[in-house]
């Protein structure tokens, strides 16, 4: 039950785009297209969950025993960098579909503070491996969520005349902020 | 501590880079692949590089202006076969009509199978050539003409018009710049190009530095500017300064080969000293009478006698309205613009207006 709330509490009320405000660059530039903000969730979501298990393993089999904490950054950057990187090679290779549609948002991520941001939460937080491997997949999911519900919103603004002086950047903050009202409303759900 | 982090880093990276190493050998590793040429030709090309590079490696020169970066739409090709979906980096460079025909960006497509590809006739022409400056002349206060004679055996066929790329030698890769060929193409071992020496200008600063005797490597020719030889039109020439490179090349030629086709010469530069051979087209004027030839200084000398003003402006009072021409023009952007306006207005259609800006 707790692995549960734990999962819905990564996705829904503590969403990492819409409660931490973290990964806002491609939230904010590459929501215009559904189908384009999906291939960048996507991606989100397989590196998040990728990367965070990976930086767990390392965390406790080697930088704890070894009493190296302080390269913590260092590693799990490097780790992040690694990782995309074959992520980037195998799916050209064995699923180009899979490339096409959001091969060329991988690089992107790398440098990514949401990815990076659950590496240190679930060192902070004292997450067990199972534990790391469900939160980073959920916060991955709810990235992938607000990324997609955003680029819904933001296909329905032709209709509307927001401030022309905001620019698209201005009311994409602007829509985030209400869609983090929204999400809020969830908090009581998971205690 | 110190140490222990030290090591520990150390090896880290090691694994991490030969882990890195191994995925790109063994996964990027698409092995070796055949690339058939116009349904003819079969080269081997290496898997997991991009089609350019490939070409390349096959000495099949394709234009590329921005390095392979996908920016300049220039090394577009037609994929028959093996080619997959276009790629979203392709998307920016390709019209949609250029994607119905299996146009594909070469720079960004990488080769995994075995591909089939249509290669144009004018690009297989393209190749290599070592040659040697034979002319360097000033011919204004910034601009030279120089001569390069080709290596005995080599001979190279282009259209008036056409350009060939310098290789500029670099301390990393070496560089390409463009230059129109002024010669008359019939001459075909030796070329010449005008150029002006641009301040901190990689090309023309090297070029400028080469003297007669000095070795240089090109290649070419490139380009779709070029006289268009299946019209009876009359031939509208329009250059400006330097521009007249490519212009003076279809001059020659014309003349050379007779064509029985009126040639329109607007040539514009800003004072007497910058109108460099103006006086080889002003005998040519009173010999051939199929030559109409009007210079025009924009900031005329006391002594000149004849036009003064922008280019455009003199082409439109001398051009009649009912003109049945087709256009060449090569200068700066600003007057292609403003003489294009010109050539609509006298009923020359868009299609029949070529020009090269730079």
């Amino acid at each position: 039950m707790n692995l549960f709330l734990l999962l819905f509490a990564s996705v829904i009320t503590s969403n990492i785009a819409l409660s931490y405000f973290l990964g806002m660059c491609p939230f904010v530039t590459i929501s215009k297209k559904i189908d384009v903000a999906a291939g960048m969730g996507i991606a989100v979501t397989m590196v998040m969950t990728l990367t965070a298990s990976a930086n767990w393993l390392i965390q406790n089999l080697l930088l704890v025993p070894l009493g190296l904490e302080f390269l913590q950054f260092l590693v799990f950057i490097v780790t992040i960098a690694t990782i995309v990187q074959i992520l980037e090679i195998v799916i050209d290779r064995y699923f180009p579909v899979m490339y096409l549609s959001f091969g060329i948002f991988l690089p992107l991520i790398t440098v990514n503070c949401a990815i990076l941001g659950i590496s240190l939460f679930m060192v902070l937080r004292s997450y067990g491996f199972i534990e790391t491997v469900l939160y980073s997949f959920g916060s991955g999911v709810g990235w992938l969520l607000a990324i997609v519900t955003m680029g819904g919103l933001r296909r329905n603004l032709v209709f509307s005349k927001p401030l022309a002086n905001f620019g698209d950047p201005g009311i994409t903050a602007i829509i985030a902020g209400i869609m983090a009202l929204g999400f809020i409303g969830f908090t009581g759900v998971s205690g | 501590m110190i140490l222990k982090a030290l090591i520990f880093s150390n090896s880290f990276a090691l694994i991490i880079a030969l882990l890195l190493i191994f995925m790109d050998r063994v996964i990027n590793n698409y092995g070796p692949c055949t690339l058939t040429i116009n349904n003819d030709k079969e080269v081997q090309a290496r898997g997991g590089t991009t089609l350019l590079r490939n070409l390349f490696e096959s000495k099949y020169f394709i234009p590329s202006a921005c390095g392979g970066k996908g920016t300049c739409g220039y090394c577009k090709l037609i994929v028959t076969e093996g080619g997959g979906s276009i790629l979203p980096t392709e998307e920016l460079m390709l019209s949609s009509a250029e994607k119905k025909q299996g146009y594909r960006l070469t720079c960004q497509l990488k080769v995994k199978n075995n591909l089939k590809l249509h290669i144009p006739e004018e690009y297989l022409n393209i190749q290599e050539y070592e040659g040697k400056i034979v002319i360097s002349d000033p011919v204004t206060s910034d601009i030279r003409r120089v001569g390069i004679a080709l290596s005995t055996e080599d001979e190279i066929t282009y259209k008036p018009g056409q350009y060939v790329q310098i290789k500029i030698p670099g301390s990393g890769e070496s560089d390409y710049r463009a230059y129109s060929m002024s010669s008359c193409p019939d001459e075909k071992k030796q070329i010449e190009i005008n150029v002006k020496l641009i301040p901190d200008g990689v090309g023309s600063g090297y070029i400028h530095s080469l003297s007669v005797g000095d070795e240089l490597d090109f290649s070419g020719p490139y380009g779709d500017f070029y006289l268009r030889e299946d019209s009876h039109r009359d031939i509208i020439c329009v250059a400006g300064g330097v521009g007249l490179a490519p212009i003076k090349s279809i001059l020659l030629h014309w003349q050379r080969h007779n064509l029985n086709r009126t040639l329109w010469l607007f040539y514009g530069a800003r004072s007497t000293e910058d109108l460099y051979d103006h006086e080889i087209f002003a005998e040519l004027d009173e010999r051939e009478a199929g030559l109409k030839y009007f210079p025009a200084l924009s900031e005329p000398d006391e002594d000149w006698t004849g036009k003064s003003g922008f280019i455009h402006s003199v082409m439109d009072k001398a051009l009649p309205g009912d003109v049945n021409g087709e256009a060449y023009l090569c200068g700066p952007p600003i007057m292609i613009d403003a003489v294009t306006e010109v050539l609509v207005s006298k009923g020359v259609s868009d299609e029949r207006i070529w020009y090269d800006k730079f």
